[in-house]
């Protein structure tokens, strides 16, 4: 699995620059090289040709030059990367890149994350697990120009021809036997005037980090606690602070009746009406939790009050787009509707940010996925120019989605400016849930129809509460938009065109997305629509199988398009032993997916008998158990095979919790569930005991997306599982949602938020 | 305002706080030791997992009053010393396998894998593995099982 095969990228060559810098700065200029374009088909299966990585992509190249790698006189490589650490590993993976084309070890290269840089205009955006897409090439065009700055420094120090040198490890060595470091050189290597120059990558067989498995760059510090998040940083001022929230989705502040009552609390200096709630201020969290229990405040309704979850079911269901009219003369068909609940792309981590406001700037601190645009909305909030407003990019406790938005990153600018005062905010974990982004509500219709053999045509109609984009890939949405052939397409059917598609040779395939009621706070959760669109199909795809006679395996064989999918999809069958003996009650589910230039494909085996099912865990849910699940996984490049492996472990438990456990119930106008304990995300006790990841070789010399890549495949596999271990197909997610009992007692909705336990020690 | 002191990680501290302040937040936003990590509050999530007097607890459902002068905490920066190295084997587990991702909940992950692996006297079944309630919501579970497995032959 670490093996680079044959499929390398062909030897390119790149122009990239010497920027004016007092040493060695260089970038990359992608511009003249850009490949060809993309034709922009009209079809609906348009994620086959241009997908949304390649939207993305294009987004990025025109201000690639912008992204400078520097060496340092200590010969230490940097790069401040514009893009979000949340946990996926993309510093790694990029120190892992610069590392091999700089000769550098890997401990000498230091990523950091960028503060927001309007000029790099759409190029720092952290989503569509788009970042290695990216990143690699500029970042290895901009190494490769000051490695190769550096050798014509050496050479005349040396008295040497650069050609006639050799780089290892950040030593440079003549013929003769002498040497340089690259900090002895990074000053000369250094120019006065920016200087355009052409350089050529390294072939792949000279690279020795990128395919090989190494561990995260900051694991030392995840491990010995020093690893700082937005609230562990020290502002000087910055106090905690909580918002006292409403009871009902998007409610409003209609008035305080006990602000000086609150303001006199032990440890609390300030209370104020926000947009947003009532925020308080004071010298510990504790006491700020203490402090919003007991504020007395008039509720005006939200934004989506009086709804529960059948009222959402039945808006969804009258918003589907129509089938066909006719279909193929004497085909039987499968006619399908799916419904997803809503789910919470709540991190471990909850939202929070640090911010410091002042007359005349303005200074933030967060775990921000597009920093410029919240710059902008920041100091449009303010009423300061976009110049005064500083947006500081802290590694993040997790994202899902949630870090797309800035929420807490705006609330906490609002609030700082209200008391006038710095301000450390967090929101509860009870808000978190409760007035957090959610991922949308959905149904998935999906009718297909077969004759003989052939699978004639697949619809599927996905109508979906509105998912809110109006981050910065709106942004760039809006500006990549006027270059589509259909310009008026809404951002959500941009995205839902540019990720979807399926994989079979279905005949007629047609796939279309609605969207409905806008009076949820919503984003992409991790995968954004695929996890269950993928879900719906695969099962189908399933059904389709039985109805045909056909063995699910071999059936996916038979009508796959493409060899890499084939290729994941055999890989996974033959390690998980596909179709082996298994017993009642008990059986193996199969799903395959392409998305991000990838392809993956799961195997699961679950127990669905009484004795796992019924498991009594205090506080939790057991229900059928995972015990099983097999990955295989082919991202074109895999940079760092360890980090694509967790990728592909964190997307199998996201795709367990999504199928048999993890959402949120809206309940009149709010969502029930508001801790971890009501919200059923994968848990020690729903862990398979045994999971394996395969990482397949190279195939197109690319990376492509990690991230998201595996939950969609994970969640189709258990959901197929689970069909034919209980001979039902399962019409509603999670498996558990309809359950007749919560199992939990609800937490109340005034106060928002509990009261801190007492009881740890008994 | 009532003074309360014990032991830190080898060190007497003193705070002045009220009595009911939770230990977590006495410990972070009083004294600055930032391992412990909010994520519930409500001794769901066990993010803030430390041990007192060398068993697992969480500090969000403590109140500092509870702490008496001869007791002692240990968070993850005072872990390593417990095992009088730079890293306690829990740790070197950790990165052996690269666990982290994030990296949120791993301190108090790691606080409440070795506090396991005590009450167990060194053996790791499956079925304690399945006992652990802290939260990993980048789902790195799997390399956390087979760490807390092969610590558990170090400890």
């Amino acid at each position: 699995m670490t093996g680079r095969g044959d499929a390398a990228i062909p030897r390119r060559r790149f122009l990239g620059y010497v920027l004016a810098a007092p040493t060695v700065v260089a970038g990359a200029q992608l511009l003249q090289v850009g490949r060809a374009a993309a034709v922009l088909p009209s079809a609906p299966s348009a994620s086959e040709l241009y997908d949304l990585s390649d939207l993305l992509n294009d987004a990025a190249e025109p201000t690639a030059h912008l992204i400078t790698v520097t060496v340092h006189e200590d010969g230490t490589a940097s790069f401040a990367m514009p893009r979000a650490e949340v946990g996926q590993g993309i510093t790694t993976a990029v120190a892992m890149t610069i590392a091999d084309e700089l000769d550098l070890p890997l401990d000498r290269v230091r990523i950091t994350l960028a503060d927001a840089r309007p000029e790099l205009l759409w190029n720092q955006l952290t989503g569509g697990s788009n970042t290695m897409h990216s990143i690699f090439t500029p970042a290895r065009v901009a190494a490769a120009v000051a490695r190769e700055r550096l050798l014509d420094a050496a050479a005349i120090e040396l008295g040497a021809l650069a050609s006639r040198l050799t780089a290892y490890q950040g030593v440079i060595t003549a013929p003769d036997g002498r040497s340089v470091t690259y900090g002895d050189v990074a000053g000369a290597a250094a120019t006065s005037t920016t200087t355009a120059v052409s350089v050529e990558l390294k072939p792949d067989s000279a690279l020795r980090l990128v395919g090989t498995p190494q561990s995260r760059v900051d694991a030392l510090e995840a491990v010995t606690g020093r690893k700082r998040f937005a609230m562990d940083l020290d502002v000087p001022g910055a106090l905690p602070t909580m918002v006292c929230r409403p009871p009902t989705i998007n409610g409003t502040v209609v008035s305080v009746h006990n602000a000086d009552a609150v303001r006199s609390m032990p440890g609390i200096t300030d209370v104020a009406v926000v947009p947003t709630g009532v925020a308080v201020r004071g010298a510990t969290f504790g006491q700020c939790i203490d402090a919003v229990r007991a504020l007395d405040v008039s509720w005006g309704p939200g934004t989506a009050e009086g709804k529960s979850d059948v009222d959402i079911e039945r808006e969804l269901i009258g918003a589907e787009l129509p089938l066909a009219p006719t279909l193929p003369l004497l085909s039987k068909t499968i006619d399908r509707r799916f419904t997803f609940a809503f789910a919470s792309n709540t991190p471990l981590e909850t939202n929070c940010a640090v911010a410091d406001v002042r007359a005349d700037r303005a200074e933030v601190w967060s775990s921000m996925k597009s920093p410029i645009v919240a710059q902008q909305t920041i100091a449009q909030a303010l009423g300061l120019p976009q110049d005064k407003v500083t947006c500081h990019v802290v590694d993040g406790g997790g994202s899902f989605g949630r870090h797309l938005f800035f929420d807490a990153a705006l609330e906490a600018a609002l609030v700082s400016k209200a008391m006038g005062k710095p301000v450390k905010l967090m929101w509860h974990r009870t808000d978190d849930f409760r007035q957090g982004r959610v991922h949308p509500m959905s149904t998935s219709r999906v009718r297909a129809s077969y004759l003989g053999s052939n699978v004639l045509t697949y619809e599927q109609r996905h109508t979906s509460v509105s998912t809110d984009f109006g981050h910065g890939l709106g942004e760039i949405l809006s500006a990549m938009l006027a270059d589509l052939p259909e310009g008026n397409l809404g951002y959500s059917q941009t995205v839902f065109s540019l990720s979807q598609n399926v994989p079979y040779n279905f005949g007629v395939v047609d796939q279309l997305l609605n969207e409905v009621d806008a009076g949820f706070n919503t984003g992409s959760m991790r995968n954004i629509y695929s996890p269950n669109v993928t879900t719906a199909r695969e099962l189908v795809v399933d059904e389709l199988a039985r109805a045909m006679g056909r063995d699910a395996y071999a059936f996916r064989r038979s009508f796959l398009k493409d060899a890499r999918a084939l290729a994941v999809l055999d890989r996974v069958a033959q390690v998980g032993r596909w179709g082996r003996a298994m017993a009642p009650g008990t059986a193996q589910g199969l799903a395959v997916h392409s998305e991000y230039k990838g392809r993956a494909a799961v195997l699961v085996e679950i127990d669905c008998r009484p004795g796992a099912v019924n498991r009594r865990v205090r506080d939790g849910f057991a229900g059928p158990r995972v015990t099983r699940a097999v990955c295989a996984v082919d991202v074109g490049l895999p940079v760092n095979p360890r980090g694509l492996e967790a990728q592909m472990m964190g997307g199998l438990m996201d795709g367990i919790g999504l199928a048999l456990t993890f959402s949120v119930h809206l309940d009149d106008g709010h969502f029930v569930e508001g801790s971890w304990d009501n919200s059923f995300y994968t848990r020690e006790w729903n862990v398979p005991p045994d999971v394996q990841v395969v990482v397949m070789p190279p195939t197109t010399g690319v990376p492509g997306g990690a991230g998201e890549l595996g939950v969609a495949p994970s969640f189709a596999a258990v959901a197929c599982a689970y069909a034919r271990a209980t001979g039902t197909v399962p019409l509603r997610f999670p498996i558990n949602h309809a359950r007749s009992d919560l199992g939990f007692d609800p937490l109340p909705t005034v106060p928002p938020i509990p009261a801190s336990p007492t009881d740890g020690l008994s | 305002m009532p003074t309360h002191s014990f032991v830190v990680n080898g060190e007497r501290v003193s705070v002045d706080c009220p009595d009911d302040v939770r230990v977590l937040w006495v410990l972070r936003d009083l004294l600055g030791i930032h391992g412990p990590k909010y994520g519930c509050g409500i001794n769901v999530c066990k993010a803030c997992t430390c041990h007192l007097n060398g068993t697992a607890f969480n500090p969000c459902s403590v109140p500092v009053s509870a702490i008496g002068p001869d007791d002692e905490i240990t968070t993850i920066e005072g872990l390593p010393a417990t095992a009088g190295a730079d890293l306690h084997p829990m740790q070197e587990a950790w990165l052996d396998l690269d666990v982290a991702q994030c990296g949120y909940c791993q301190p108090g992950q790691i606080m409440a894998a070795v506090s396991l692996v005590r009450s167990t006297g060194g053996t790791v079944t499956d079925a304690d593995l399945d006992s652990i309630r802290n939260i990993c919501r980048c789902g790195t579970y799997p390399r956390i099982r087979e760490a807390i497995k092969d610590a558990a032959a170090r400890m």
